[in-house]
């Protein structure tokens, strides 16, 4: 989900936000401002102060420094542009780092690319003697993966509504802990087997201790925003690798499919209910931090993305408040186009082509979204048109581009 | 082959551009997006000629012989044409997209018509030699022997340089194709065509290397002084630039400073 963030005018709906979002890990936000997790009670103007510190020294040009309250609303259109170009980028540069993760791991650690049996929650396996049988287990398996992400999203939704904020906040510690410490562990071991380095246990506790401890201290309550923003990549690559290692072929990319079309009907389901004559009141205010992991049971990740879609309840008036404090990326969605661009690396057959077209592809969508978010300044889901544009590329470079590259490439023909 | 091999040839191909991406693109995020939307018009571009060179060998049953050589032939021929096609079709939309910014923002400077050429030809180019060559250097990190069996052991390096000629003249092609479509010189895009076509064609002859890439370097360094006349440099510009005399740009870099 890509939205704006404004500052909210609305006292009670901040410190109700204020205290949620203090467990939280906040999303990966690459504009610079330092809107690190709370203590619990904390209130809304401090929350606001720190963002204003945060100036954009680099570049004061491109952007409208944060704690202006009051801007003429003729502005608004030259700050669309003005900060247009440079938060495309400021996504662009994570979401290229996690792919980046991403692909080398796969390309590297055997481990991810080895079949070791499947998720519960894709229960029909693919080694089946006939294609129309294989199909069809793919999208059971598909309809399964979408019923338990529905499930789990309406399962938060009432958590959320009924404030039992406390299960929450423990749902996601529980998550990232096993995350920052189980999955680490298993990638680090893999790692050093891939390497052939050998590592005692006491260096290994004390490496992976550290590595989730100040995970866990970044993510939840403060630290640098590098640190944080590096830490939320990191997580996401995790989760994507595990999907990738557990998901088998053709349910991966059903789900995929699956997933964008499923984004893209709660966005409008929540856009024709939206109301504008009623603001926030019926919503519940969007919470784009509620993207984290959660686990039902010890090992067996459930899906991490379910919490954004149907929450686009964020009340559109208030994007034309002072502070635009950039845009925010929901977790799922570097997870979703770092699966697709690992599956395209783990799939093509040790071809690049095939990634780097679904590279650009992602890229090209992620920008289309923003363009489209500029202009209709709504939240918008950010998986359909990139991972639309990253499935048409990848069948179409996988069958078509390839044999033609590669014939060109082994008589050393240029085009 | 060794990882000397490796990083040898992965500089020589993408140095320069790596070298004008850090210094001149990344710094402006504007810039970046025109790149990287130039590469996906490259990228739509090669699926089309892929897409034409599949059913062409599909109609002909895919039988093998001359016909399939004469077929890839036909391949790069029709693909160079729709890669011009398409560096036309981005001119077409950045010249609606640059009205578009001037029309919501008079005051801003939107990025000129030039500066697009330039971002437009180093996008093709990028994304041109990366797709030409990184499989070819990916293998070059596994085992193998060069040439055993009686081909040129010097595979490697020319493919890296040729992959270079070719990002380079995508570079001197956009400048010099824009500014023919913005003062309507048809020649000039005419002119632009051919010399990708002969470019092309000459690695038809591919064993012989020698004659293949130094023909390819005169026309680069021919196409190089046409765009740097196009862009608006002088004899004049140049010697002052290298004599370190040329007041704009330095006063230019202390006021960055």
């Amino acid at each position: 989900m890509l939205t704006f963030m404004a500052s909210d005018s609305e006292e009670e709906v901040c410190d109700e936000r204020a205290s949620l979002m203090s467990a939280e890990s906040p999303p990966p936000r690459c504009c610079q401002e330092d809107r690190q997790g709370l203590e619990d009670g904390e209130g809304a103007d401090q929350w606001r102060g720190q963002d204003s510190e945060d100036d954009f020294d680099e570049d004061p040009d491109h952007y409208v420094c944060g704690g202006v309250p009051g801007q003429p609303s003729g502005l608004e259109e030259e700050l669309t542009l003005k900060y247009g170009a440079k938060h495309v980028i400021m996504l662009f540069v994570p979401v290229t780092l996690c792919m980046i993760v991403v692909v080398a791991t796969i390309k590297s650690v055997r481990f991810y690319t080895e079949k070791n049996g499947q998720l519960i929650y894709t229960p029909f396996t693919e080694d089946t003697p006939s294609v129309g049988q294989r199909l069809l287990n793919s999208v059971l398996n598909t309809l399964i993966m979408i019923s338990v992400i529905v499930a789990m999203t309406i399962f938060l939704v009432v958590l959320y509504k009924y404030r039992c904020y406390k299960f929450i906040h423990g749902w996601l510690i529980m998550s990232s802990l096993m995350l920052l410490f189980l999955f680490t562990y298993i990638y680090l071991g893999e790692v050093l087997k891939t390497y052939n380095v050998a590592m005692d246990y006491p260096t290994l506790f004390l490496t992976v201790w550290n590595f989730g401890a100040v995970g866990m201290v970044c993510i939840h309550w403060k630290g640098p925003l590098v640190l944080q923003q590096a830490y939320l990549i990191m997580i996401s690559a995790l989760m994507a690798l595990v999907f990738i290692k557990y998901l088998p072929e053709w349910s991966a990319w059903v789900i995929l499919g699956a997933i964008s079309v499923y984004a893209a009907m709660v966005w409008t389901v929540g856009m024709a209910k939206l109301d504008p004559s009623s603001q926030g009141a019926l919503q519940l205010p969007y919470d784009p931090e509620m993207e984290e992991d959660s686990y039902d049971s010890f090992g067996e990740p459930s899906y991490p993305e379910v919490f954004e879609p149907p929450l686009p309840g964020y009340p559109g008036d208030d994007l034309e408040e002072e502070e635009e404090r950039g845009v925010k990326l929901g977790l799922g969605d570097f997870i979703f186009y770092s699966v697709l661009v690992g599956k395209a690396a783990a799939t093509g057959s040790g071809d690049w082509n095939t990634t780097l077209a679904c590279f650009v592809a992602i890229l090209i969508g992620l920008c289309l979204t923003l363009l489209l978010l500029a202009v209709f300044k709504k939240a918008l889901p950010a998986l359909p048109i990139s991972i639309t544009f990253g499935l048409i590329f990848y069948f179409s470079t996988d069958n078509l581009v390839r044999p033609f590259m590669d014939t060109l490439a082994s008589h050393q023909l240029y085009i | 082959m060794t990882a000397a091999v490796f990083f040898g040839c992965a500089f020589i191909a993408f140095g320069p551009a790596l070298a004008l991406y850090i210094f001149t693109i990344a710094t402006e995020p504007l810039r970046v997006i025109f790149l990287i939307i130039g590469a996906f018009f490259w990228l739509v571009s090669l699926l089309f000629s892929s897409l034409f060179w599949f059913m062409a060998r599909t109609i002909t049953d895919n039988k093998d012989g001359p016909i399939q050589k004469y077929l890839l032939i036909l391949g790069v021929l029709v693909s160079v044409l729709v890669q011009e096609m398409f560096r036309f079709a981005y001119y077409k939309l950045l010249k609606k997209a640059n009205e578009g910014l001037r029309s919501i923002n008079p005051d801003e400077t939107a990025p000129s018509m030039r500066l697009l050429a330039y971002v437009s030809g180093l996008g093709f180019g990028i994304m041109s030699g990366v797709f030409s060559f990184v499989n070819t250097l990916s293998d070059s990190l596994g085992p193998g022997t060069v040439g055993i069996h009686g081909d040129s052991p010097q595979f490697f390096l020319n493919s890296a340089f040729m992959t270079l000629v070719i990002i380079l003249l995508h570079v001197f092609w956009g400048i010099i194709f824009f500014d023919g479509c913005e003062k309507k010189k048809w020649s000039a895009l005419l002119v632009v065509l051919l010399t990708h076509l002969l470019v092309s064609a000459l690695t038809f002859i591919s064993p012989h290397y020698g004659i293949n890439l130094v023909s390819t370097y005169i026309i680069v360094v021919l196409m190089g002084i046409w765009a740097f006349f196009v862009a608006g440099g002088s004899c004049r510009s140049l010697k002052l630039c290298l004599l370190c005399q040329d007041k704009d740009f330095l006063l230019f870099n202390q006021r960055s400073r």
